[in-house]
């Protein structure tokens, strides 16, 4: 379901046929390959009021749509001239004649179910990962799911996951591995954490001082200081990665600090890094400031590898069934949003703000729309620099647990696909996806090249022992 | 001949003068350019080069900030003056519940050689621990990012009351007490008429070494657990690297725990007596 085929179906003006301009998800997609330009946004049926403005009334008009839709066999043009000719109201009560519209509103209502709580808390760390979350509440998707969710700025990702396991935050972005290890027990008590969405694909790059343009073999790294964000984190593993397969042992021949996002650029200046691998805006914020480079991104090393992601506990969302849906729901429509590049401009300006990322909107609009200086003095054009997809693959799970493994921060025989199969809820999201009208895989795992090497997720353990640097 | 006053007042302005106008002139933004180049546009141009902020600046910041300190612009955006509201919160109700403790714990070693023996192991460990390190703990037990924070301020801020209060009752002059007992006081009424009034300017200065102490701790806090308070918005500053923020912030640090401290020195002089 589009927000564009959300217009009033029984309106012979309004044409539910996507347009030339049309913004919707389907559309966009569509129009992504043939690298589209992000001059024009176009306009949203929601935020212009010709929509439904709140859940219930989206709800119904979805049910209407799809009623007089199948009435009309999917041909606009009959319906629209059916609609002149008949007048909204007539029609209305014609098609209610034949067919019971209200029990078929209640009846879908009615499995959704009641909120059990519509005041939320939602944690995220300033980052441009948090796209999805942060964007969804100024621009209204949790409100039209019927929910009043305050978004709280986080100081970092031990907070976020301390805050979780205390209650304090219904849910919260988190990174990929951290669920993962918080359900394990990995650097904190166990707790059944699960993660029914990722928040982006790519979106990382590797920064270096500005002093280091003439280092850009990794083979003259040696005894670099390295940040990461967080030791669960992608950032992480795939900077150890990037490193062993270039011959550099990230446990000997580099230092590997953690440092939150918001202090890389500070540490950066102040010399007390010579690169890191983080997440935006702070690479493109070195950039600006005049102390980095972008000396390679991290899509360059796996190609629509997961970043952050959506979590909560198993216990919020076993108790809060409805809620949780609801939420969930938001998240995917606001994932699905963010994809479209055409949103890209209109979504930086409504995250900058102090109350969200509290970044200049050039900053942010660079690493969204993927036209940015490298700091190098060359303008770079990579519309997918920052992806936005929320199906949260098992195969990418399975991928953190091996490297988890490769590292030595999990011991011993690991379950890799029971574990990926009890935190990441790629069965389910995909559901709902489908039920939303966007397009889900039906497979769970698939492999994944990284640098140049085939990941087969049927054969983790024998992958986590194959690189030539690792701990097992 | 102007008095010392005068004439200190007439210096302390030329100095600041003299400081900040060289600040001003040392911190000139380099001149605009024109038509810049793209690649120029998307570095920020020569305008955004890392540089400290002049005070001028950061003056016309706080008066921004100051003509409106009490606005609420959701959950991660309020006025400075909620911000240090929250702040000046957190630490009195650590400090006062950090008082309700000491304050008797102090009496009772200070005029117990055996207890002082008893206890003095334990807060020698405790005392020297930083506050920060008390923290992963403390949001570990209590579960309650904001409780943890008042938590710290109390932990922190008990051991000058309690050292200051346990020191100043056990070195109260033999003579008062001997006179109390020769006029067949009880203990307690030894303790409230004789002993407090004689100690009050020693536990006072515990007092006001702990408000201190409770102030710097806060802002550490609020900048590790975040949400609101005077440490997160210097946080959420640094996080844009806005400097003149972060100055203007600390300014304001420094002028509330000014505050504080003067409270508590008047209410030092007016328990002090002379012998």
């Amino acid at each position: 379901m589009t927000i564009k085929s959300l217009g009033n179906p029984f309106d012979g003006d309004q044409t539910l046929i996507h347009s030339k301009q049309c913004g919707c998800n389907d559309c966009a997609s569509a129009k992504a390959g043939s690298g589209a330009g992000l001059t024009d946004v176009p306009e949203r049926q929601v935020r212009s009021g010709t929509g439904p403005q709140d859940s219930e009334a989206m709800l119904d008009r979805a049910i209407e749509s799809a009623v007089v839709r199948s009435v009309f066999g999917h041909n606009d043009h009959s319906r629209r001239s059916f609609m002149k000719l008949m007048g909204a109201g007539t029609a209305a009560a014609l098609v209610s004649s034949v067919f019971p519209l209200d029990k078929a509103k209640a009846a879908v209502k009615d499995s959704l179910g009641k909120l059990e709580k519509t005041k939320l808390n939602v944690g995220f760390v300033p980052i441009t990962c948090a796209t999805p979350i942060i964007m969804a509440h100024p621009m209204g998707f949790y409100e039209r799911y019927g929910l009043d969710v305050t978004v709280t700025k986080t100081a970092g990702w031990a907070v976020a996951r301390d805050k979780s396991l205390a209650g304090e935050y219904d849910a919260s972005h988190m990174l990929t591995p951290m669920p993962l290890a918080m359900t394990m027990g990995a650097g904190s008590i166990p707790e059944p954490f699960i993660m029914p969405a990722v928040e982006n694909i790519n979106g990382q790059a590797i920064v270096l001082h500005v002093d280091h343009k003439d280092k850009r073999d990794p083979k003259q790294w040696k005894g670099f200081k390295f940040g990461v964000p967080f030791e669960y984190s992608m950032h992480n593993f795939l900077l150890r990665y990037y490193l062993a397969e270039n011959g550099i042992d990230p446990d000997t021949d580099v230092q590997i600090r953690v440092v939150p996002p918001p202090e890389m650029v500070a540490n950066l200046r102040a010399g007390n890094l010579d690169g890191y691998l983080s997440p935006d805006p702070f690479n493109q914020r070195a950039v600006w400031e005049k102390v980095g480079f972008i000396h390679i991104l991290t899509k360059d090393i796996w190609e629509g590898h997961p970043c952050c992601a959506f979590a909560c506990s198993q216990k919020f969302a076993t108790e809060n069934p409805n809620t949780y849906g609801a939420l969930l729901r938001a998240i995917i429509d606001a994932t699905q949003y963010s994809n479209v590049p055409e949103n890209r401009k209109e979504i930086s300006e409504a995250i900058a703000p102090k109350n969200y990322l509290n970044q200049p909107v050039p900053v942010i609009q660079q690493v969204l729309t993927g036209r940015y200086a490298d700091g190098l003095g060359e303008i770079q054009n990579v519309p997918d620099r920052i992806d936005f997809d929320p199906f949260p693959w098992h195969s990418m799970g399975v991928w953190i647990l091996t490297q988890m493994k490769r590292w030595g921060y999990i011991e011993g025989d690991v379950d890799y696909k029971g574990i990926a199969e009890q935190v990441y809820l790629a069965g389910e999201t995909g559901k709902l996806m489908e039920e939303l009208g966007y397009s889900a895989p039906t497979e769970t795992y698939k492999t994944h090249t990284i640098m140049g090497k085939t990941f087969d997720p049927a054969s983790p353990e024998a992958y986590a022992r194959s690189f030539a640097i690792g701990r097992v | 001949m102007a008095s010392l006053n005068v004439r200190a007042a007439l210096l302390s302005v030329s100095f600041l003068i003299l400081v900040l106008g060289a600040w001003e002139m040392s911190t000139q933004p380099p001149p605009a350019q024109e038509n810049m180049s793209e690649y120029e546009m998307l570095m920020g141009g020569a305008d955004q080069e890392s540089r400290v902020p002049p005070p001028s600046a950061v003056i016309r910041l706080a008066w921004e900030e100051l003509s409106n300190p009490f606005y609420d612009a959701g959950a991660n955006d309020k006025g400075i003056g909620i911000q240090l509201g929250y702040s000046v919160y957190r630490v009195l109700t650590g400090y006062l519940a950090a008082m309700a403790i000491a304050l008797p714990i102090g009496f009772l070693i200070g005029m117990s050689p055996l207890m002082y023996k008893a206890l003095n192991p334990y807060i020698q460990v405790l005392r020297p621990i930083s506050p920060l390190a008390w923290m992963p703990l403390a949001l570990f037990i209590i579960q309650d990012s904001d409780a943890s924070a008042i938590f710290v301020i109390f932990i922190c801020s008990i051991w000058p009351m309690l050292l200051n209060t346990a020191f100043g009752v056990a070195n109260v002059r033999e003579d008062w007490i001997n006179v109390a007992r020769t006029h067949e006081l009880g203990h307690l009424r030894t303790a409230l008429t004789v002993i407090l009034p004689a100690a009050a300017p020693t536990i006072l200065t515990g007092m006001r070494i702990s408000i201190g102490i409770a102030w710097l701790v806060i802002v550490a806090a609020e900048m590790l657990v975040g949400g609101t308070g005077i440490g997160y918005y210097v946080w959420n500053e640094w996080n844009n690297l806005d400097l003149a923020s972060v100055i203007f912030s600390i300014l304001m640090i420094g002028v509330v725990g000014m505050l504080l401290d003067l409270a508590l020195g008047k209410a030092q002089r007016l328990v002090e007596y002379k012998e």
